[in-house]
């Protein structure tokens, strides 16, 4: 159903060392806080963190499976509220939800958001796809 | 601080960017995305990030990249980036403020091929006081 207010199955990605690692070196981000503990800790942080433009990208996963390929998608925004925290030896999830909010024609305009460990980690986030 | 001077001052990137189909198939793999045939929505930010952080690594721009966490991410795309795009950045610091002592940069990244805009990102970036 494509119509206001239809809100989109919910989906759970998971995010381990491994992950980061793999996506330190696609997007050529390679800042020690998504890899190195003692470093992360060094700066103020918890535990490693996962780049924010990965939680990013896994939300913009979600996106084009709804819309049915990367081709649709026109535009797509969010900020990122909390780091999402990857300590050794884990997979942590990152549970992504959404609903539709406008139509108008083919153009379909979802609202969406992530948490992990049950904190909101992603949000004021629009996509903007046609469908 | 970032140097005020530097607020509406557009910066080019050096160089072309050729996106080679390995490089699309390796992000779509981190993403268990199997459709390759064209880069994922987030895919630009790996030519975009570079090419932004390096013009704002320029001391006379003055911001301390040490302590930027990113707040806000945007993307329009005109149309999705394939393999073989030769896409030339050019990046723009669309606006500045201070507040609570934290320092709010806005810098519009855009892509173009030949005279084509391809994608146009906004980030936030955020200097922790």
């Amino acid at each position: 159903m494509t119509t206001v207010g239809t809100a989109l199955d919910e989906k759970v990605f998971y995010l381990d060392r491994a992950m980061l690692k793999a996506y330190a070196d696609v997007s050529g981000d390679q800042n020690p806080i998504h890899q190195n503990e003692e470093f992360a800790k060094a700066v103020g942080l918890p535990n490693v963190i996962a780049h924010g433009m990965l939680t990013m990208a896994l939300v913009g996963k979600y996106v084009t499976d709804f819309a049915g390929g990367s081709e649709q998608v026109k535009e797509f925004s969010g900020r990122f509220m909390k780091p999402v925290v990857v300590p050794v030896d884990q997979k942590v999830d990152l549970t992504v939800s959404g609903n539709i909010v406008a139509v108008d024609g083919n153009q379909i305009t979802l609202e969406l958001s992530a948490t992990s460990a049950g904190v909101k980690v992603f949000a004021m986030s629009q996509a903007v796809i046609i469908k | 601080m970032l140097n005020p001077d530097s607020v509406g001052r557009t910066f080019h990137g050096a160089e072309e960017v050729t996106v080679t189909q390995s490089q699309i198939n390796d992000f779509c793999a981190v993403l268990s995305e199997n459709d390759t045939t064209v880069a994922p929505p987030t895919f630009s930010i790996r030519i975009t990030l570079e090419q932004s952080q390096e013009i704002l690594s320029n001391p006379e721009i003055g911001l301390d990249w040490t302590r930027v966490v990113h707040g806000d991410q945007r993307f329009e795309i005109k149309r999705p980036i394939v393999a073989n795009d030769c896409l030339k950045c050019s990046s723009t610091i669309e606006s500045y403020k201070v507040s609570d002592g934290n320092e709010f940069v806005v810098i519009r990244s855009d892509l173009h091929a030949a005279d084509q805009l391809v994608v146009s990102t906004w980030s936030t970036l955020v200097v922790r006081g």
